[in-house]
């Protein structure tokens, strides 16, 4: 194995990525969303397609614009069909985003010759290529993709930095967020467009793959070991990063040990991911599997006491 | 495989048993029952020997493991130690004597079946694997229907049923199961005067047949008045015995500790029951 | 295209056409049926998951047979990676709920993406394996039902057999599981196991589904079906047949649609059909609705304000009887006198153009008649159902208050809204208990003083 700098770049573009999905991620486990993620990752297809047919370029601004759009329209409907129609909110997501990933792969084929947007690069990206597309950034050459990733890293930590407190209270109780003055409603879209746009800076960079698995796999890693939302936050931002460097790492070692030259990056961060959380769901002191299969009863906390144990009475 | 079925079959342990309708021993003992969520202790050190054919209130402050208690004897959560005895056997063996009735925010009454349709439920574990509900069981779910009274519902999508109405259902479902032992979870609560009298009258019935009822109850009010037998419960058990003997001022301030509210409440209770 | 293309093509005369139409079909029925219970489950997603789940089994299975020298891209040899893959996910997301804090929907998604990525990883190596073309493996992610050879439609109708009659078999236990599992667990039924053989029977029915609709897609045929059924009834058979009817629907019309046009993808279009049935029934089923719900709604409203106006009509002229006899409200006959519209408008807190909305309804009915000096006559037809309204409202508020610790002051709208709903054989109840409890008189005495403007 040789480490190139391009690996370097590639390594720095999917932490970035991670990170920038880790963090409204957390928000998405914690408010019981977590396959909101991969909804709106399926769902906004015919928002970038109808973007790129508008106005025939792959501009990224317009690209964001009908991601967006499509990403909130898709909370919207979810919400209405759940409300409207009286069913299951798991089930309402599965229509909606089933149906727009569906229009948006008709969209795409049915102007086939004029769109030249390939599905499989949403779904699984090539982040192998970014260090060859470079821009200039204060003298330096610097992947467009990492710069891409960076500014929406930043502007996810701003806002969540910014509304930490709103976030953390419509998360925990989004009735009492509702009497205090916060929208727990405009929260929840905020959250979507945070959602929407990371998905379409990552479908340029990395693929969507990612984004659902680094939306919700660090969360979930960072909520076995803590429940403190800072900290949760700051873990699961790690585990993000890790689950890049480790993924790249395997994508270009394990392959070589059964005989093959290498594979998807994306892919290889997504099972890096699963594979932090495994090793975090066996041994995670206290909660871990290993730490239940030790401790069954002996360290129960000792009631306080109440004088001599009260005996049944009636045991006559 | 009609072997397999009748190993995994629910009705299987009732076909070796010798079905006799008033089994040898108490209804319910629990010894030393310990059960904990998450390493947190709900109850602790659990003793109860429940006599034959009472009606057992069990009473307890929020978070006192009432619900808890009826789920670990059924065996629906792990216990962390302890035995539970039903008629002197474990439950798995006993299950033909037991009926339950689970809290009514427990499933979804959006659910495409009649009242019918659920009370017949109650007749399934006879029933066994793949046969269908025919006739007979359909009478028996009518019959109980209107031993609560409300016959007339029976065909009743269960979303279109009162929140009464609905808890007569369920308690309409733990009829047809044919029990001597029926674990009752919160059936008072919020339900209105019409259905609270019907639910006292078909556990006097109950009790009047030599049944067993176990009610979890938060109605200190009315304790006294609806149950022979109580059982205070705060993580472990303060007093069980007789209501007579057990509900006084002295052990429900053991149970309930400072909440001094619930505290006043029931000594106003016990004062109205002296009048 | 021309006509006789299109009648070969719905006639099902062309040998391609009619396998794939079929198998779709065929597959409607069944995610239907299955779809039903996983709906009812609360686990749609858990579809979404699995299907995810079975890229790396698909991957696995083709390098290995690959290696070993036999045809990697035998149907059955993929659908067996695809369900080991698939059971496994499931497993691990029961496992994941089982024994930590996270909630299901983190296990769905946890489970769907990492396995998605390690399939993606996967694929990604065997395509590289030398000599050997993984071309159209990638037809898993997307579906393409084109590919379906008569081999194929055999095994999809097989095993769509076998999924519809283990359904049907096991519908009372499935039934028992998806409406109170602690009920079902507690009289002994293995709970976690028939969870297991609903999920297998999904991973079945998404298994077979890959090739047509592929694994982001077949979801849609699990969760929609089964939604737009419920839109039309209440009764769980009826939603498992109409939801397979649906199922089939959407899978013969997509099919023919995407033969038509040849270069539309088949998948999208049998979920975009399957969407169009949902959109449909959530706004008009008669069932349930939204559009025949609402009517309903307002059809109640309306009856509620002729009712409440009818009421308010009584109440007056109960009053200027009172004055004019001087004796205790409500201990005598009323008589039935025009009185001025004005004096409406003072009872309730309602606007003039609603009242006179109401006004002008209940005069269609010949109720009452608005006369033009600014007064209005209830006819005799009116009179009466106005005594009856208010009957009614006093009944059940005086009920409220002697079976309800509901403060007098509260009552009347707790009354309100029940009144207008009760049926005849209530208002017996009603009376008897009320005549049990105190002398019975014609007409009840309101329990509240009614205000005099």
């Amino acid at each position: 194995m040789t480490w190139i700098p391009e690996d370097s770049w590639i390594v720095l573009t999917g932490a970035l990525c991670a990170m920038a999905c880790a963090l409204p991620g957390c928000f998405l486990v914690l408010r019981k969303m977590s396959m909101m993620g991969d909804a709106i990752s399926h769902a906004v297809l015919p928002g970038l397609a109808t973007a790129f047919l508008v106005t025939g370029s792959r501009a990224s601004l317009t690209m964001f614009l009908g991601a967006a759009v499509v990403g909130v329209l898709t909370a919207v409907f979810t919400q209405w069909i759940t409300r409207l129609g009286n069913v299951d909110q798991g089930a309402a997501m599965g229509i909606v985003f089933t149906t727009l990933f569906a229009l948006g792969l008709v969209l795409i084929r049915s102007a086939a010759d004029k769109v030249d947007l390939d599905p499989s690069c949403v779904l699984y990206g090539a982040i192998e290529l970014t260090p060859l597309d470079t821009v200039t950034l204060f003298g330096y050459l610097v992947p467009r993709a990492t710069l891409v990733s960076g500014i929406v890293f930043l502007l996810n930590l701003g806002i969540i930095v910014a509304l930490f407190k709103e976030f953390r209270l419509s998360a925990f109780d989004s009735g009492l967020a509702d009497t205090l003055g916060f929208s727990s409603h405009f929260l929840h879209y905020l959250l979507m467009v945070m959602v929407a746009v990371t998905t379409v800076a990552a479908f340029e960079a990395v693929g969507s793959v990612i984004v659902i698995a680094m939306l919700i796999v660090p969360a979930a890693t960072a909520l076995l070991l803590t429940h403190r939302l800072g900290l949760v936050l700051l873990l699961a931002c790690l585990f993000g990063a890790s689950s890049a460097f480790l993924g790249h790492l395997g994508a270009i070692t394990v392959p070589t040990w059964f005989g093959f030259q290498d594979t998807n990056t994306s892919g290889m961060m997504a099972t890096a991911a699963g594979f932090l959380f495994l090793i975090v769901w066996i041994v995670a002191p206290r909660t871990g599997l290993v730490a239940q299969f030790f401790h069954k009863r002996t360290d129960l906390p000792d009631l306080p006491s109440q004088g001599k144990k009260a005996r049944p009475t009636a045991s006559r | 495989m009609n072997r397999i079925f009748k190993k995994m079959s629910p009705a299987g342990d009732a076909a070796v048993e010798n079905l006799s309708d008033h089994p040898a021993g108490h209804p319910l003992s629990v010894h030393d029952l310990t059960v904990a969520y998450h390493r947190k202790p709900v109850l602790w050190d659990v003793d109860l020997d429940i006599p034959d054919g009472k009606l057992v209130g069990i009473v307890g402050p929020n978070g006192a493991g009432k619900s808890t208690l009826l789920k670990a004897c059924l065996e629906l959560i792990p216990r962390t130690s302890g035995e539970v005895a039903i008629y002197g056997e474990p439950y798995k063996n006993q299950r033909h004597l037991v009926g339950y009735v689970p809290q009514r925010e427990s499933v979804d009454w959006d659910f495409p079946v009649s009242a019918l349709d659920v009370v017949a439920m109650g007749t399934y574990r006879k029933l066994g694997w793949l046969k269908r509900v025919g006739k007979k069981e359909r009478d028996l779910a009518r019959h109980a229907l209107e031993q609560v009274g409300i016959g007339d519902l029976a065909d009743r999508q269960i979303s279109q049923l009162s929140g009464g109405q609905q808890q007569r259902v369920f308690l309409a479902r733990a009829l047809a199961q044919d029990a001597q032992l029926y674990f009752m979870d919160e059936p008072f609560a919020a339900v209105d005067a019409a259905t609270e009298q019907a639910i006292v009258k078909l556990l006097q019935e109950l009790n009047s047949q030599g049944k067993t009822c176990l009610v979890v109850h938060h109605d200190l009010a009315t304790v006294a008045k609806y149950f022979d037998w109580v059982i205070l419960l705060n993580m472990r058990v303060v007093a069980s015995g007789p209501t007579a003997e057990i509900f006084t001022p002295e052990n429900l301030e053991k149970t309930y500790g400072g909440q001094l509210n619930l505290l006043n409440q029931a000594v106003q209770a016990l004062q109205s029951i002296g009048k | 295209m021309n006509l006789s293309d299109l009648w070969e093509i719905l006639s099902l005369q062309n040998y391609n056409t009619r396998v794939v139409v079929l198998s779709t079909t065929i597959l409607g029925i069944a995610t239907g049926l299955v779809g039903s219970f996983l709906l009812l489950r609360k686990r749609s997603l858990m579809g979404d998951a699995l299907s995810h789940a079975t890229l790396p089994g698909i991957a696995i299975a083709f390098g290995l047979m690959t290696s070993w020298g036999f045809d990697g891209k035998s149907l059955p040899v993929l659908l067996a990676g695809a369900s080991i893959s698939g059971v496994l996910g499931v497993l691990l997301m029961l496992a994941i709920r089982h024994t930590t804090r996270l909630r299901d929907d983190v296990a769905m998604g946890l489970v769907l993406s990492v396995f998605f990525g390690l399939g993606i990883a996967l694929l990604t190596m065997v395509q590289e394996i030398p000599g050997v073309s993984a071309a159209g493996l990638e037809s898993f992610i997307y579906g393409k039902p084109a590919s379906i050879i008569l081999s194929d439609f055999i095994l999809i109708a097989v095993v769509s057999v076998a999924i519809c009659l283990t359904t049907i078999l096991l519908f009372k236990e499935f039934t028992l599981l998806c409406f109170d599992d602690g009920f079902a667990a507690s009289q002994g039924w293995p709970a976690l196991w028939l969870d297991i053989a609903l999920l297998g029977l999904v991973t079945a029915v998404t298994v077979i589904g890959l090739q047509s609709v592929g694994l982001i897609l077949i979801i849609a045929f699990l969760i929609t079906p089964p939604t737009t059924a419920r839109f039309w009834t209440n009764n769980l058979s009826h939603m498992a047949i109409l939801s397979g009817v649906f199922g089939a629907l959407s899978g013969w019309l997509g099919a023919t649609v995407s033969a038509l046009y040849q270069d539309l993808p088949a998948g999208a279009l049998i979920v975009l059909v399957a969407a169009a049935l949902f959109i449909a029934s959530m706004l008009f089923a008669p069932a349930r609705g939204v559009v025949p719900r609402s009517l309903r709604q307002r059809r109640l409203r309306h009856k509620v304000a002729r009712q409440h106006v009818l009421r308010a009509a009584y109440e007056i002229l109960e009053t200027q009887c009172d004055h004019e006899h001087h004796e205790s409200p409500g201990a005598h006959l009323v008589d039935n006198k025009p009185f001025r519209s004005e004096t409406l408008l003072a009872k309730r807190t309602w606007s003039r153009r609603s009242l006179h909305k109401t006004l002008r309804a209940e005069q269609k009915l010949e109720h009452l008649t608005l006369r033009p000096d600014g007064t209005v006559l209830l006819s005799e037809a009116g009179f009466g159902e106005a005594a009856r309204v208010t009957r009614n409202h006093r009944l059940w508020e005086a009920y409220l208050i002697t079976h309800a610790d509901i403060a007098p002051s509260h009552v009347d709208r707790d009354a309100d809204m029940v009144e207008h709903v009760l049926e005849p054989e209530l208002v017996l109840e009603l009376e008897r208990v009320l005549r049990e409890r105190e002398a019975w008189i014609a007409m009840p005495p309101s329990p509240h003083t009614i205000p005099n403007h």
